[in-house]
């Protein structure tokens, strides 16, 4: 009982927040059925992400996307090396590691000073969605185009000069420059 | 290829004149070969593996540079089927590359890359470049006279001539959004909108620790080489690539001396002539105009 109520609490959460926590130790099936992601919200409309479906595809490798976070049997023999015993983490969400302001001058100064930091180098939550997804859709052969996952907003069309912004074609040669 | 021909001859005949100033003076020369750069430089480390060639970064460089629209819309690929250069309206485009023996392309965004010892700032003749503390190379446009040296002598083709101003013709190039970001320590525009990180930001110094790192993870992805790490005296945007550099456009053949090698020492004057700036500049103005009035009394004369 209470974990149903954790898991539907936990997926009205998530569609809010996108990706926001939702219990930790979370099993396999566990996982909300679907997550909003809105990062790019001001050029494309929100994602939401099919988390059953892709349970479903992964066979509930849940460390194909969550690393070692999950505690489930580790993909990465780089990871490996040092979590192969580590077993489920606190943390599980996207964004609880990958930070959604991956070059602020804060964050950039938080690693600076922590030299004991080994995940220095460490992708920002628009990167981790986008190679993770991604990488993945590619070697699966499925969709992978920018607008197969988004749809663009008006703001989106204008900032990419596309829909009804489109410029007027011309002779002139492409790219302009000497 | 008219034009590389001239900036090859400049560089070949500009590098000559610097070696023989090295030879005179090799000690001052010694000396400040130990410049490399700012030390709280920032920089970009663009990882060619991750680049789909989405042209998000062109479309947020055309915004936030205030550019003029383009002539095909950003999403549109077949800009892609020819190689493009940087123009006085695009500060930086993709390019795609048939790699051999690769069933996938890559792509290469190029801009400036703000080099340590910039060869446009040397080139220039009436200083109207900056190298800031914070990496970038900056331009004040209502300084430059429009003569395209830095053109002829960046080894990377950047600068380009705005040929569209008729009244004012200046060079345009990308700034690492100085005005707009890098002064306030934000990410450039490019480097936020992309969506793989592409682009990673940071310090030029810790760059160069991530950039070897991730060649050392993955031996058999990366080439064994950060793109200008030392290449013409190292530069603040830097490059990791999984095919050999010559295959995706780099010019591998320009060595790690900066072009002017006496940019060495013309940094560090760089404050000084800053300062004495405004003096010389109306010391040339008295200079012209007391020209210009005896060339009328040689006329009156006359
Ligand atoms: S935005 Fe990033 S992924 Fe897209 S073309 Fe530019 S560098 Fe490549
Ligand atoms: S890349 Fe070219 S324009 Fe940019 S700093 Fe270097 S020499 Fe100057
Ligand atoms: S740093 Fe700024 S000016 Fe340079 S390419 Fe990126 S967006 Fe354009």
């Amino acid at each position: 009982m209470e974990l149903i109520q954790k898991y539907l609490l936990s997926s009205l959460m998530a569609m809010l927040l996108c990706f926001s926590s939702y219990g930790t130790n979370a099993l396999a099936g566990e996982g909300p059925d679907e997550v909003e992601i809105d990062s790019l919200a001001q050029l494309y409309d929100p994602v939401y992400f099919d988390h059953a479906m892709h349970e479903e595809v992964t066979e509930s490798k849940c460390s194909v996307c969550h690393h070692h976070t999950l505690g489930t049997e580790i993909e990465n023999e780089n990871c490996m090396r040092c979590h192969a015993e580590s077993g489920a983490t606190d943390e599980i969400t996207c964004q609880g590691c990958h930070s959604s302001k991956r070059f602020d001058a804060d964050y950039l100064h938080k690693i600076d000073a922590d030299n004991t930091l080994y995940h220095r180098d460490k992708v920002g939550l628009k990167a981790a969605y986008h190679i993770r997804c991604m990488n993945c859709h590619e070697e699966m052969g499925v969709a992978n185009g920018c607008q197969d996952c988004h749809t663009r907003t008006d703001a989106g069309d204008k900032f990419f000069h596309a829909g009804s912004y489109t410029p007027p074609k011309s002779d002139k040669p492409v790219g302009g420059g000497h | 290829m008219k034009a590389m021909n001239r900036r090859k001859f400049m560089k070949g005949s500009l590098l000559g004149g610097a070696a023989a100033s090295v030879v005179a003076k090799s000690k001052s020369a010694e000396a400040s070969a130990s410049f490399g750069g700012y030390p709280e430089a920032m920089g970009v480390l663009v990882d060619l593996t991750r680049c789909v060639g989405c042209r998000s970064c062109e479309a947020a460089c055309n915004k936030e540079q205030g550019l003029p629209a383009p002539a095909q819309a950003f999403d549109d690929m077949s800009v892609l089927d020819h190689e493009r250069r940087t123009s006085e309206g695009a500060y930086t485009v993709v390019n795609r590359y048939e790699i051999p023996g690769q069933d996938h392309p890559l792509f290469r965004k190029i801009q400036c890359n703000h080099c340590n010892e910039p060869a446009c700032l040397t080139s220039c003749f009436v200083n109207a470049y900056t190298k800031t503390p914070e990496g970038a190379v900056i331009y004040d446009p209502t300084v430059c006279v429009g003569c395209r040296t830095c053109m002829v002598a960046c080894p990377f083709y950047i600068p380009a001539y705005s040929y569209s101003s008729v009244l004012n013709p200046v060079i345009k190039k990308c700034i690492f959004c100085y005005d707009t970001r890098l002064k306030f320590g934000r990410p450039p525009a490019c480097v936020e909108a992309c969506p793989r990180e592409v682009l990673t930001f940071g310090k030029r110094q810790d760059l160069i620790k991530i950039g070897h790192k991730r060649i050392q993870n993955y031996p058999d992805v990366y080439e064994d080489h950060i793109y200008g790490e030392n290449e013409v005296g190292g530069t603040s945007w830097m490059y990791l690539s999984n095919a050999p550099f010559d295959q995706v456009g780099f010019d591998t053949d320009l060595g790690n001396q900066p072009i002017l090698s006496y940019v060495k020492e013309f940094l560090t004057v760089v404050p000084m002539v800053l300062t004495i700036w405004p003096a010389l500049f109306a010391g040339f103005h008295l200079l012209a105009t007391r020209k210009d009035a005896k060339n009328k009394e040689e006329k009156t004369e006359i």
